[in-house]
């Protein structure tokens, strides 16, 4: 509750703007927020006019003993406040009601945008920084639509009602209140701008601490076998003492603002106390009057504290917005594509659309179509580069026909693992062409395209789940057996067994305990389970050791009988059986060929071969 | 709970208590100001003596003074008091999490250990800093407004008797009943949360299995929930308002049609019914402040919980039995040893293991993925503790050697290496603060640091980054088993750390260490057969015991998987 109040106080930039974006959503609401803010109006006015009506009540009902009178004027005023609870009670429910309504769409609509978003994305935007548009934004937006929509309208109204009493009762004593709420304000906006600057600061030695804590956990392993906790601790507390005074700063000249504006508040009283006894002497004003306007100027000071507060509030959470409708509007990956993947059986040599799954696949172009899928991929001339000024790779060119293993070596950089992630469109070429089947695959439908590929990617990455989930996520609707099946294939059904629960142990928190090659094992079943008709091992075997690799190559091999596998790997024991080896060396094929014809040219790979060149 | 997080408040107490003070006597100027005013209308307007409403006022303006500069003092205090408390829990959390022995770590995960660090602190510190005010304010009104408003008239003050406990008993119940909703929409939180983060981080895995949808869906599911459970949750406790309101004007009305029946009767004043009737809003006020300084207490409590489940941890590796001794020669033996992660887990991840290797000896640990070999190491240095046997050094159970000395003696490069933010010399230094240039440079040269340390922009100043972006693998482990060289271990464990350097490079490690530290004792695990052919036994573990161990020659002779694992690299390198 208390992080917005950290993470705000920064203005919106585009104020405008993000307001209308979020009265958008409030606009599904329309009707609701339109009862709230009549409730709220009932809900202040009884509040204000109860409080009108004393006077009247006392003179004309109390002082006179007419009980009659009084018990028909308390059952009025009952009725009347009555209403103003209810309304309250109305508005407060109704309020929570639709702002959890519009946080939840706020947040599906993120959460939906953010799968649309292109790969390119997510390079330039560390996880944190889009995990605090779900948190801290989301929650400033929850947190100003629960009480500051509400709040504002009802600090604004008994603001307006007090200040207008007051010149009711006497125009020349209320320009001395009116003086004084002008300096208030003024003090409230001075000290705000102040403790942003600290806020600011603690914000910073937040950051620091935060990165310092992260890094230490990650390398928690490490400072043990070191025994360097004693000096790392040291670090801690300099990060700490340094927060805690900046925290403190900032939470200094926050707490003021109440109790100054109360003490400004008294010195009101006090100077319209004095002036006032001075009228009256003078004549200018009774007794009664005098009482009363004295209550009003008390209660002044109140709803403009409220008010400044709330609306600070709802700026944090408009800057909070604006982060998040920014995401929202972020060009998502671009999908022109029109022709399809579907299932096909042959009848009689012809190939005919199946709504079974038969096994069978089939490219589906508009005019209806069908060109079988095979997983020939060609590269012709493509130039690419993650930044256009920056090329990885320089007109490469190459072709996989079905049935064949292609392999990929080189050091780090040279543009591998770029090659791959073009296949399936993670990246758009800037130049040359990529075909697949024949089909240009920027016409083929990307979740079709990725549909037909399967990749096991160098990081791997689990979900909290179960062993059996997670390597379901290849095939949702895999059967127990098949699932099993591809822990076999991929030498993991052994140590899967061995596990608390077998396939039913939990995984917590990206797989835990898990070794990184048992954590390789299961990111290959994942793909096995899948049997997509071209497989992509991106280093999927790196922490494996090379016995099992070869009892995984030989299973994958057996299911991959007349299909397309494209390798990438360092060892390049990994590789040697492969139909094609290219070695890439800054984003060109350097030389391509067989593991025998390789050697025999005596180049780069012979060098790295014989241990004379380390890849990196 | 709560007391147990405020006694971390140390030598921070000073400030909540001068803070409480500074509140609670601003809150008695702000009773008294009514007084003076009353004094001032009442006496001075009455009489008409100028020079009375002039002291009058000027007492007023005195009072509003000093409540400002108690007010500004009461922000300062409590700020000081809430963020030194937040200063002090994270202190004490760090200071336990540095005692964590591994199994202690993975019991939580590192982003909970993060987020238990950061933002939980941070929702305690500022509940103390913002909630004190009207925590001391809210009983300071309470009780001086009762006072004065039964001084005015205490039969009037039955009204505020049936009044007072219906406001209490309702919030008492909302209170209540909202602490565990709180708790359920922090699950729910911490599920939407838990789902983003995997999202992200896998989002390859996601759009290259096309799994958009399915993670739409699955997101969506915990969404309906958290807005479920935060609807009730914040549904329920904003029911104290209408309910103060309620009570609140049955107060008004109660007092007017009483107070107007004793008047008649003659027993009260009109001032007097103004004046009690503002003094019992008072009360009723500071009631609802008292109840929302709960609630919001409620919702850092989950917070404190997380919180001192770090601090409650029970260590299980402790000096508990160590004695003064140091390890001189680096001698080890395994004896029937038995060793799982998690007691409940079924079967043990190292069964029966007898090893025993000499001091000076090179050892070479070969075996699949998953046969539990960093398992095997890490009993070692104590990093886990075995559940059944010993594992000696120098022929002592390692539980006998203080901690510290044991890591000293005993430097371990592992499997997945991480560098620290900083210069390449300070993470060299990691192994020893005070290692001479010279001893610097000597690790540099044995591990093979030099040939890539010329091609360095800085040489020893070059910025390591985070995790050492700067850097290939292969530079990144010879820097690590640099920086563990450093420590003069008298044991040295490479765990897999040579698989990024190149074949010939690794030889030439190997080799140095051979030459410059002889009697240093190695234990090598690795992947390739080139890498631990020389050693001078080699172990195979299959699937947590030891299938077999021997020489090279001897090996390849008798042991069915090492010829397996001969026969896959086979074609490889021959050295």
């Amino acid at each position: 509750m208390a992080q917005y109040r950290i993470s705000g106080y920064k203005r919106p930039k585009n104020t405008k703007k993000t307001l209308l974006h979020l009265l958008s959503y409030l606009g599904h609401h329309k009707w609701l927020f339109l009862l709230v803010g009549f409730l709220v109006c009932v809900s202040t006015g009884a509040n204000l006019l109860g409080t009108y009506l004393l006077k009247p009540v006392i003179n004309r009902f109390i002082l006179p003993g007419d009980l009659k009178g009084l018990l028909e004027a308390v059952c009025g005023m009952g009725v009347m406040y009555l209403c103003g609870a209810l309304a309250t009670l109305g508005y407060s429910q109704l309020m929570i009601k639709s702002a959890q309504t519009v946080v939840q769409e706020i947040r599906s609509d993120l959460f939906a945008h953010v799968q649309k978003l292109p790969l390119s994305y997510f390079d330039g935007h560390t996880h944190g920084e889009l995990m605090s548009r779900f948190t801290n934004d989301v929650d400033t937006v929850q947190e100003a639509m629960n009480n500051s929509f509400a709040m504002i309208i009802q600090s604004f109204l008994t603001l307006t009602g007090t200040v207008v009493m007051m010149m009711v009762l006497s125009i020349r004593l209320s320009l001395i209140v009116i003086v004084f709420l002008a300096f208030m304000f003024a003090f409230i906006r001075f000290n705000g701008s102040r403790s942003r600057k600290y806020f600011r600061r603690q914000q910073e030695e937040l950051g620091r601490i935060n990165g310092f804590v992260e890094e230490m956990m990650a390398g928690q392993k490490v400072e043990k076998v070191f025994n360097h906790e004693k000096k790392d601790f040291e670090n801690f507390c300099i990060l700490n003492e340094n927060l805690r005074r900046e925290s403190t700063n900032a939470l200094a000249y926050t707490g003021m603002q109440v109790p100054t504006v109360v003490s400004l508040s008294y010195l009101n009283y006090a100077v319209s106390a004095c002036a006032g006894g001075l009228f009256a002497l003078a004549g200018l004003m009774d007794l009664g009057s005098l009482a009363s306007y004295l209550v009003y100027v008390r209660q002044s000071a109140m709803p403009l504290n409220q008010f400044t507060q709330q609306v600070n509030l709802l700026m944090t959470a408009l800057a909070g917005a604006e982060r998040i409708f920014d995401l929202m509007e972020a060009e998502p990956e671009e999908d022109e594509g029109d022709v399809t993947l579907c299932y096909v059986k042959e009848e009689n040599g012809k190939l005919t659309e199946s709504a079974e799954r038969t096994g069978l696949f089939a490219w589906k172009a508009a005019e209806d179509t069908l060109i079988p899928l095979k997983g020939d991929v060609r590269f012709h001339d493509v130039v690419f580069g993650y930044v256009p000024e920056k090329k990885v790779l320089n007109g490469i060119s190459l072709y996989a026909k079905p049935g064949q293993k292609i392999a990929f070596v080189g050091s780090t950089g040279a543009g591998k693992t770029t090659i791959i992630n073009l296949v399936n469109r993670f990246y758009e070429i800037q130049s040359g062409t990529i075909t697949y089947d024949g089909i240009d695959i920027r016409r083929i439908r990307k979740d079709d395209l990725r549909h037909s590929l399967a990749m096991v990617i160098q990081e791997t990455h689990l979900f909290t789940g179960t062993i059996a989930d997670n390597i379901r996520y290849g095939k949702l609707d895999a059967t127990d057996e098949e699932v099993r099946e591809a822990a076999r294939i991929a030498n993991a059904d052994s140590f899967i067994r061995r596990l608390p629960d077998g396939y039913d142990t939990m995984l917590y928190g990206d797989g835990g305990n898990l070794s990184q090659g048992q954590r390789q094992l299961l990111a290959i079943a994942r793909a096995a389970v899948a049997r997509p008709p071209v497989l992509i091992l991106d280093e999927a075997t790196s922490s494996v050791d090379t016995r099992t690799e070869r009892l995984i190559e030989k299973g994958m091999d057996a299911i991959m009988e007349g299909r397309t596998v494209f390798v990438i790997a360092h060892r390049l024991s990994t590789v040697r059986n492969s139909k094609a080896i290219m070695v890439l060396e800054r984003g060109e094929i350097i030389e391509r060929g067989d593991h025998e014809s390789l050697l025999e040219q005596k180049g780069r790979y012979y060098q790295l071969y014989t241990g004379q060149f380390e890849l990196e | 709970m709560l007391r147990r997080l405020f006694s971390y408040m140390g030598k921070y107490r000073k400030y909540a208590v001068l803070a409480m003070i500074c509140i609670t006597a601003e809150g008695i100027l702000e009773l008294l100001v009514p007084l003076i005013m009353a004094d001032l209308v009442d006496i001075g307007v009455a009489s008409g003596d100028t020079s009375y409403i002039y002291m009058k006022g000027m007492q007023m303006a005195v009072c509003a003074v000093i409540a400002l500069i108690l007010g500004i003092g009461s922000a300062r205090f409590a700020a000081l008091a809430g963020q030194g408390l937040g200063a002090e829990l994270r202190r004490a959390e760090y200071e336990r999490l540095q005692q964590y022995s591994f199994s202690n770590i993975d019991h939580f995960r590192t982003s909970s250990l993060v987020t238990r660090l950061t933002s939980d602190v941070t929702n305690i510190q500022n509940a103390v800093s913002m909630g004190m005010r009207p925590f001391c304010r809210g009983p300071v009104m309470l009780v001086a407004a009762t006072g004065i408003a039964f001084s005015i008239n205490h039969t009037l003050a039955i009204v505020f008797f049936i009044a007072l406990p219906v406001l209490g008993v309702a919030l008492f119940i909302i209170t209540m009943k909202v602490r565990p909703l709180y708790s359920r929409m922090q699950g729910a939180i911490d599920t939407v949360n838990r789902i983003i983060q995997e999202n992200l981080t896998a989002i390859r895995i996601v759009k290259a299995c096309v799994r958009g949808d399915y993670e739409i869906a699955k997101f969506e599911e915990g969404n309906q929930n958290l807005r479920t459970e935060s609807e009730t949750a914040f549904r329920l406790a904003a029911l104290n308002m209408p309910a103060m309101q309620f009570v609140m004007y049955g107060t008004i009305l109660g007092i007017l049609l009483y107070g107007g029946k004793l008047m008649r009767v003659g027993n009260m004043q009109v001032g007097d019914l103004t004046g009690f009737l503002s003094y019992v809003l008072q009360i009723l006020n500071s009631l609802m402040m008292i109840s929302n300084v709960f609630l919001l207490m409620t919702r850092s409590v989950a917070s404190g919980v997380r919180i001192m489940e770090v601090i409650d941890e029970k260590i299980d590796i402790t000096d508990e039995k160590a004695q003064d001794r140091k390890v001189e020669r680096g001698e080890i033996s395994f004896e029937h040893v038995w060793f799982k992660y998690k007691k409940e887990a079924k079967e043990y991840v190292l069964s029966d293991i007898n090893l025993h290797i000499e001091a000076g000896q090179t050892v070479g640990i070969i075996g699949q993925t998953g046969a539990a070999k960093s398992t095997l190491v890490q009993l070692i240095p104590r990093l886990y503790e075995a559940e059944q046997g010993v594992v000696k050094v120098d022929g002592i159970p390692v539980q006998e050697y203080p901690m510290e000395h044991l890591r000293d003696a005993i430097a371990m490069v592992l499997q997945k290496n991480t560098l620290f933010s900083g210069s390449l010399l300070s993470n060299l230094k990691w192994g020893r603060e005070d290692a001479t240039m010279e001893e610097v440079e000597e690790v540099c040269r044995i591990a093979c640091v030099d040939e890539f340390f010329q091609r360095l922009p800085k040489g020893y100043d070059t910025e390591m980054g985070q995790g050492g972006v700067n850097v290939s693998g292969g530079q990144k482990q010879r820097i690590c088993i640099a920086r563990a060289l450093l420590k003069k271990p008298k044991v040295l464990i490479l765990d897999d750390s040579t698989s990024a350097v190149d074949t010939a490079t690794e030889k030439k490690i190997r080799e140095r260490l051979q030459q410059y530290l002889p009697s240093m004792t190695k234990i090598i695990i690795a992947q390739r057969i080139s890498s631990v052919r020389s050693a001078d036994q080699i172990v195979i573990l299959d699937d947590g015991k030891i299938s077999d161990i021997g020489s090279h020659e001897e090996l390849l002779e008798r042991s069915e998987i090492y010829q397996q694992i001969y026969e896959s690299q086979k074609e490889g390198v021959e050295l």
